[in-house]
């Protein structure tokens, strides 16, 4: 109502710039409501949590202890200093070590991949819209139901994974892949890679096809060695699109939770952040504790998209090039 | 995380629910029931309620829910603390009863007849300050099954002692392979790290003498040279008798392996003694069950007390419905159909002696041996921390099975962990 009055009472008195950007605002306000309900909201929610000793029995009965459940340090009467909370938890920093390898080793292999996979879908062939289309199945799939189905897979006994490889004499002895904790980050690791590689496939794809076909032709006349070609056009020119890919990417991997919560919940060589505050907050006693690790996850992802947008310069804002 | 608002509009619906039943004269309503689906559950559970549903005109409807009691706690727990209205009653794991007991109504008036009639120790064990959380429907204790053909044809005895254990699968395990069966294996239990690893690892060390993790009287006993034996010896099947796969088997992967005839041994739970004996079954009229090995002719068997139970949410808005239905399921009718069904012992007392159970499932008599040694898991004594206590021992467990420090290693750290969390009191 008050933007019907503004606008008709003092249209004339705004340029056409403000106009629009008004305009803009409303347009974005029930999205930026929606947000606010669904992200902002729950997240002040769990750092409020965090500093409280709040229990899922409980919820409205908390009381403030502030940073305890971070860190907390304590004097015995014997004059011996207790260090307690998340920040010195070994299996907090487990978790995070566990997180920042899946994430590290598969959104290198991803990428590496995808960018593989786009390269072959960039070329003229017959049936490419078709090998477009069943290439992005495995990122179709849920991934629940993905990684039940590996985990049918690798089963030890049954699995068609240990069959296939002893017929092929990969393997002399079936490979127990979830339950070793040697094999367990493979497991994982493998099921990412092939439910994701698509994604990044197809973002690199979209990159790609906006290098324009000329500069190749260019090259080619040239006669320059592709290789060169790759490493000295492609690449650069699709940069931009590939840092978002990996930002995207990053972010997910990040916070992995689905995945291995199916295929190895409780595996201490996958526990990753998510997993194990979920597991502090639901399955034991400690809802507070839970939320302050939700909240370092949360710091984290922030911290790193930072860096990364600050490292890599990568521009956001939609404008395109540099 | 926003559960919190949730709830409260949630709590706020439920109120309005509740008065408009209250003003509306009493209609057919459904009833939905939610429990984990392990083995024929699911199927039968149809069978089961009707004739309740026939008596009063209500309907039931399952929520199935995974198999890994674990899996349901972390649902079950955010949907009362959300004060879910959907789901009326709850099938609940013979543990949770400290740890939910704010949530569920007080049965004790409402089955004030029928508590009687069950085991004493199982109505306390659902029993929080004087408060009945819930009502038992069936009590769970596993059995060791064997091959009953195999151990004939390799005229070995049934073992008593874990090493007669190890030596007999060892013996057959060899013999099948030898014959042409390479995927034959000589035990298969639970090793995936989770609730389950717990009762196993239990049964171990108590029935090596080691005690019982926690004792009753809150003091922490884990760390001792009977339980660091009981485990070294566990540890000593995996890839020998049992697949290394076998840390991450639950209850439904060594049943799997057992009834499609592909191992000598398996300890499991009642439910799969009906399942061996189904038509579909590779193993069907082949085996028996007996009490699970002890550690020396000296010691003990013990079996791990289990047991599922039903209780009423208190934001169900169908409560009085909820209890008679809690009440049929916890009754002597659904408790023999089950017994039937699907071998579930009963917690009855007077079931035991029934004719027909005893005909249908003539193991069932039996068991109330198995289920005379079972040993309580420590949730009485540890109270709301009871799931940590249990993830921090089979996490020990499962590293010392894994090959990641000796076992008297993680036990002395499991110890050192529990006494932290213990601190002052449970």
């Amino acid at each position: 109502m008050t933007s019907a009055n503004t606008a008709g009472s003092t249209g004339n008195g705004l340029s056409l710039h403000q106009q629009r950007q008004k305009a803009a605002f409303w347009f974005l306000a029930p999205m930026l409501a929606a947000l606010f309900c669904v992200a902002a909201w729950p997240l002040m929610r769990t750092v409020w949590f965090s500093l409280t000793d709040t229990s899922l029995n409980d919820l409205y009965g908390g009381k403030w202890i502030g940073f305890d459940n971070y860190l907390s340090v304590r004097t015995l009467a014997s004059g011996k200093v207790i260090y307690r909370g998340t920040l010195v938890d070994p299996a907090w920093w487990n978790a995070v070590w566990n997180t920042v390898r899946f994430s590290v080793v598969s959104v290198l292999c991803e990428t590496v991949l995808g960018l593989m996979v786009a390269l072959v879908l960039n070329a003229e062939f017959r049936g490419r819209g078709f090998v477009r289309a069943a290439i992005l199945i495995p990122w179709a799939i849920p991934t629940i139901v993905s990684a039940k189905m590996w985990a049918w897979m690798l089963n030890d006994q049954y699995g068609i994974i240990n069959d296939m490889a002893l017929r092929l004499g990969l393997i002399t002895d079936k490979v127990a892949w979830t339950a070793n904790s040697d094999t367990a980050m493979y497991a994982v690791l493998m099921v990412d890679i092939w439910k994701t590689t698509p994604f990044m496939a197809l973002l690199c794809l979209a990159g790609l096809q906006m290098v324009p076909r000329d500069i190749y032709e260019a090259a080619k006349i040239d006669g320059i060695h592709p290789v060169k070609v790759f490493f000295r056009i492609t690449l650069p020119l699709i940069r931009p699109a590939l840092m978002v890919a990996v930002i995207f990417r990053m972010l997910d991997a990040l916070r992995v939770f689905d995945l291995i919560y199916v295929l190895t919940p409780n595996s201490k060589a996958t526990k990753t952040m998510s997993v194990i505050s979920r597991e502090n907050l639901i399955d034991f006693d400690k809802f507070a504790y839970g939320s302050a690790q939700s909240t370092l996850l949360f710091v984290i992802l922030a911290v790193f998209v930072l860096l990364y947008i600050w490292l890599g310069r990568v521009d956001l804002s939609g404008d395109g090039g540099k | 995380m926003s559960y919190g608002f949730k709830g409260r509009v949630l709590r706020s619906s439920a109120v309005l629910a509740l008065a408009s039943a209250l003003a509306t004269p009493v209609m057919a309503e459904e009833i939905f029931y939610v429990s984990g689906a392990v083995g024929n559950a699911v199927e039968n559970f149809k069978t089961l309620v009707k004739p309740w549903e026939e008596a009063t005109g209500n309907t039931v409807t399952l929520v199935p829910m995974p198999a890994s009691t674990s899996d349901q706690f972390g649902q079950y727990r955010l949907w009362l603390a959300a004060g879910a209205t959907d789901i009326d009653l709850y099938q609940t794991d013979v543990i949770w009863a400290p740890q939910l007991a704010d949530h569920f109504v007080d049965l004790s008036e409402a089955a004030k007849d029928l508590a009687p009639q069950h085991f004493p120790s199982i109505i306390q064990s659902q029993t929080v300050n004087g408060k009945l959380v819930a009502l038992p429907i069936f009590t769970d204790a596993p059995a060791l099954y064997y091959r009953k053909d195999l151990l004939d044809k390799y005229g070995v005895a049934v073992p008593t002692t874990w090493d007669e254990l190890t030596a007999a699968a060892q013996k057959i395990q060899d013999g099948e392979r030898a014959a042409g069966n390479a995927d034959f294996w000589g035990y298969v239990w639970q090793g995936n790290a989770y609730e389950g690893l717990t009762c196993n690892a239990l049964e171990w060390i108590k029935s090596f003498g080691g005690g019982q993790i926690v004792e009753p009287d809150g003091t922490i006993s884990v760390n001792n040279p009977n339980a660091v034996k009981a485990l070294e010896t566990a540890k000593g099947w995996v890839g020998t008798i049992s697949p290394e796969g076998v840390l991450a088997y639950q209850e439904e992967e060594a049943r799997g392996l057992w009834q499609t005839g592909n191992a000598a041994f398996m300890r499991n739970w009642p439910y799969a003694y009906g399942l061996g004996n189904g038509d579909d079954s590779a193993v069907k009229g082949k085996f028996a069950v007996a009490t699970l090995p002890k550690g020396t002719a000296d010691d003990t068997s013990a079996a791990t007390l289990g047991g599922w139970n039903v209780a009423v949410s208190k934001y169900s808005k169908h409560q009085d419905i909820a209890i008679s239905l809690a009440l049929y399921l916890a009754g002597p009718e659904a408790q023999k159909q089950r017994a039937i069904a699907e071998t579930n012992l009963p917690t009855i007392v007077a079931l035991y002696d029934d004719a027909d159970i005893a005909a249908a499932a003539p193991i069932i008599p039996q068991w109330k041996e198995v289920f005379l040694n079972a040993v309580p898991r420590p949730s009485a004594p540890t109270l709301g921390k009871y799931n940590e206590v249990s993830s921090k021992f089979w996490s020990a467990v499962h590293e010392t099975l894994s090959g990641n420090g000796s076992a008297a290693d993680n036990l002395e750290v499991l110890e050192s962990d529990l006494t932290e969390l213990k601190g002052s009191a449970w």
